[in-house]
This record gives C-alpha cells, structure tokens and sequence, in this order.
C-alpha cells in the first residue's frame, strides 16, 4: 500500500464534495487501483505521489473523481431489468397510449445500458419511438458513448450475439452500434446532486447502482429529485442491492418475478 | 448439466472447462469436431457445446452444421468460442445454427453473461 492517510483522506473529500460519493477508509484499494492508470499515465512513480502532484491543480481533479466515479459496465447487465422492461413496463405504457416513451438512464457510464435499453425496445415494439437521455458525470464516459464504438472485449460483455450482428457494424478494431440506435440516445453530462437532465418528464428511469454510494440523506434527495423529473406514471429501476423502502415512501415496489421496478405514489 | 468444451489446445480447454465447473457443469471435453461427435453420442446428457471455430479434422463450424442435422441435439445450446472476429463469420455461425458467440480473449464475467442469457446458469444481480 502506498497511499498515505493523508492522500486518502483529500481524495475521498474532492470525491465528496464533487459526486456525494462517500469513500470510507478501508475503500483504498479502490482509489490505488482506479487512479493507478492516471499516475502511469502521469509519469508518477506511484498513486501517492500522482495525488500530491495534482493537489494544487485543480484542472486535474475532474479526472479524479472520474476516475473513480465510473463502473464497469456490461450489456444487458443483471438481464432482470432488461426482462421486464420487455414483458411488463413497456407493454403497460403502449397499453395506456403511448408512442413515444422519454427514458433516462442515469449514470450511464460508457452507454451500454442505454443502448441496451434502444435495442430492447426497437426489436420488441417496432412502432414506438424511444427518445433515451443518458447522463454521466464524465466527460470521457459521455464521448465513449457518444461514439457508439466499442472494442471486441467491451462487445463479448453481455451483448447477445444476434444482437451484435443486428446493430452493429465492425470498423477496424472495433464494432460500432448502428445509426438508428445511435439516433435514439442523447448523451449530457449531469450530476444527480443538481437539476435533473433536460428531455424529460420520463416515463422510465434506469438508477441503477449509483444509490449503494450515497449516504441516507442523499439517497432521499436523489430519488425526490427523479420523483419529480418523472411522469406520474413512470417506472424507476433501481439495482439490485437498492431500494427505497426506508429511505423515501413516495414510491411503491413492484415485484415483477425475481426482480422489482418502483412507481411514484399517487399525490407525493 | 453436461457441457463439452471442444478445443484443439488443452490450455483453452482447461480455462473454459474450469469457468464451467466454477458455474456447476460437468465438463466433456473434445479435441476437433469429429471427436466431439463422438462425445455426444456417447453422452446423452451434454446440454451446451463451448466450440473453437479453427481445428484439425473437422472445424467448429462443420460440428454445428452437423449437430443441427440430428434432432435428438436440437435443445443442445451451442457457444461459439474463438479468435474469429469477423462479422460475417459470427452472421455464418448463427444462421448455421449457433446460439451464441465468444470472441477471444474473454475472461470468466464474459462467459458466464452469455450463460445468464441464455438461461443455462443463475442471474445473480452485480452491485
């Protein structure tokens, strides 16, 4: 271990201070191995001193708290979600009218959720059109998926085969999703701590493991927020591990199979 | 379940073989696509096929096209796995009758995604 205390204790309050992400101690192994890359990158002999390097330059701590705000990501992760997306949410909104369904996905990392989500709907409701704003709070992340590109390791992730070979296309090294697809996403960076992103009111919202990170308080604010970015109708997807039963009551769980999907009480 | 890993390099074989054991499957493994012929008609029970595309005697490509002749193999998931990257060749091994498709290097997650699709191991939801 080469991260001092004291390196520990800045990063976790630049984190803090820029994402509401809380990095307890005992989660170093988490900033060394996130910011590893950067101060390699850097030319710094280790972590710590990449962090004292970048202390006094502040245009550098957006590339910290990227660096360790951002997941990992996967097609069609868990499936769960994806599943009743498919067989009950989507269906319950074209049942009620609709055409068009406005989605957010919220801390969408490099895009795959979103897309996840366009190829869903496009292959199962070919009538409805799909306008999916996808928000992270990195920049990188954002142009990635802007971009449509992925690299064959990042494909192999979860994408179903035929799927691969139904919306994308090989250029080069990498695969990259078709236009039509590309078409229904609007990459904007956003902070779940400030306004909610512009495209809405949602009838769907993908929150999906970013809850885990925040403390009570600001579990309660985040999911107010949404509540109120989202049509009174909407469905909100949380990950697994998350709930809002606890933290704040203006939702109802749905238990759809192994999986749950929540719906804003009527009047909250 | 049974699966049968069909590998030319025993290396491979062990590392899908062992991702598949880690999952709950009993493993079969086969060296080239006439010898993994055999293997399914000497078990009954083999529910997926994780098959190289490029190896000697017979390829993973002419195994698939012969699987979906019998119809006593027609539940048999197949799995491609290999370095073939192209895109026509993966839109070849799925129009053969291929269920799903590997390109290599993977690691472990990649394999057992693709299982989770496709039903054959247990979802358990990533934090």
């Amino acid at each position: 271990m080469t991260l001092t205390a004291d390196t520990f204790d800045f990063v976790a309050t630049l984190v803090r201070q820029k994402s509401a992400i809380q990095l307890e101690r005992g989660k170093e192994y988490l900033v060394e191995s996130r910011l590893a890359p950067l101060a390699r990158s850097a030319g710094a002999v280790d972590v710590d001193a990449f962090v004292r390097g970048v202390r006094g330059d502040i245009t550098k701590h957006d590339l910290v708290v990227e660096a360790l705000t951002t997941n990992e990501t996967s097609w069609f992760r868990d499936i769960n979600p994806f599943t009743v997306l498919r067989t009950t949410v989507v269906p319950d909104m074209v049942g009620k009218g609709r055409r068009e369904l406005k989605i957010w996905s919220a801390a969408c990392s490099s895009g795959q959720e979103a897309y996840s989500i366009a190829m869903i709907i496009a292959d199962n409701f070919p009538g409805i059109r799909t306008q999916i704003t996808a928000t992270d709070l990195a920049e990188n992340m954002l142009a990635k998926g802007r971009s449509g590109e992925y690299s064959q390791l990042e494909i192999n992730r979860g994408l179903p085969a035929p799927m691969l070979v139904k919306h994308f296309e090989r250029t080069g090294p990498t695969f990259r999703i078709n236009q039509q697809i590309r078409n229904s996403v609007t990459f904007r960076k956003n902070n779940l701590l400030d306004q909610p992103p512009m495209g809405g009111p949602f009838d769907i919202v993908f929150l999906r493991n970013v809850l885990i990170y925040f403390d009570v308080a600001t579990k309660r604010d985040v999911l107010k927020r949404v509540r109120g970015a989202m049509a009174p109708d909407g469905y909100l997807f949380l990950g697994a591990a998350e709930t809002t039963i606890g933290v704040d009551e203006a939702w109802e769980r749905i238990q759809v199979g192994n999986s749950s999907v929540y719906k804003p009480r009527e009047g909250k | 379940m049974k699966a049968l890993v069909i590998d030319d390099s025993r290396v491979m074989r062990k590392i899908v073989g062992g991702i598949l054991v880690d999952a709950g499957f009993e493993v079969v493994e086969a060296e080239n696509g006439q010898d993994a012929l055999d293997r399914m008609a000497e078990h009954d029970d083999i529910g997926l096929c994780c098959i190289d595309w490029n190896m000697p005697i017979m390829t993973g490509f002419e195994f698939v096209v012969e699987v979906r002749k019998h119809a006593e193999w027609r539940d048999v998931t197949l799995m491609m796995v290999t370095t073939e990257g192209e895109q026509d060749q993966i839109v070849r091994a799925l129009a053969a009758g291929a269920h799903e498709y590997v390109i290599k290097p993977f690691t472990p997650e990649v394999i057992l995604d693709k299982l989770q699709f496709l039903g054959l191991v247990e979802i358990e939801e990533t934090v």
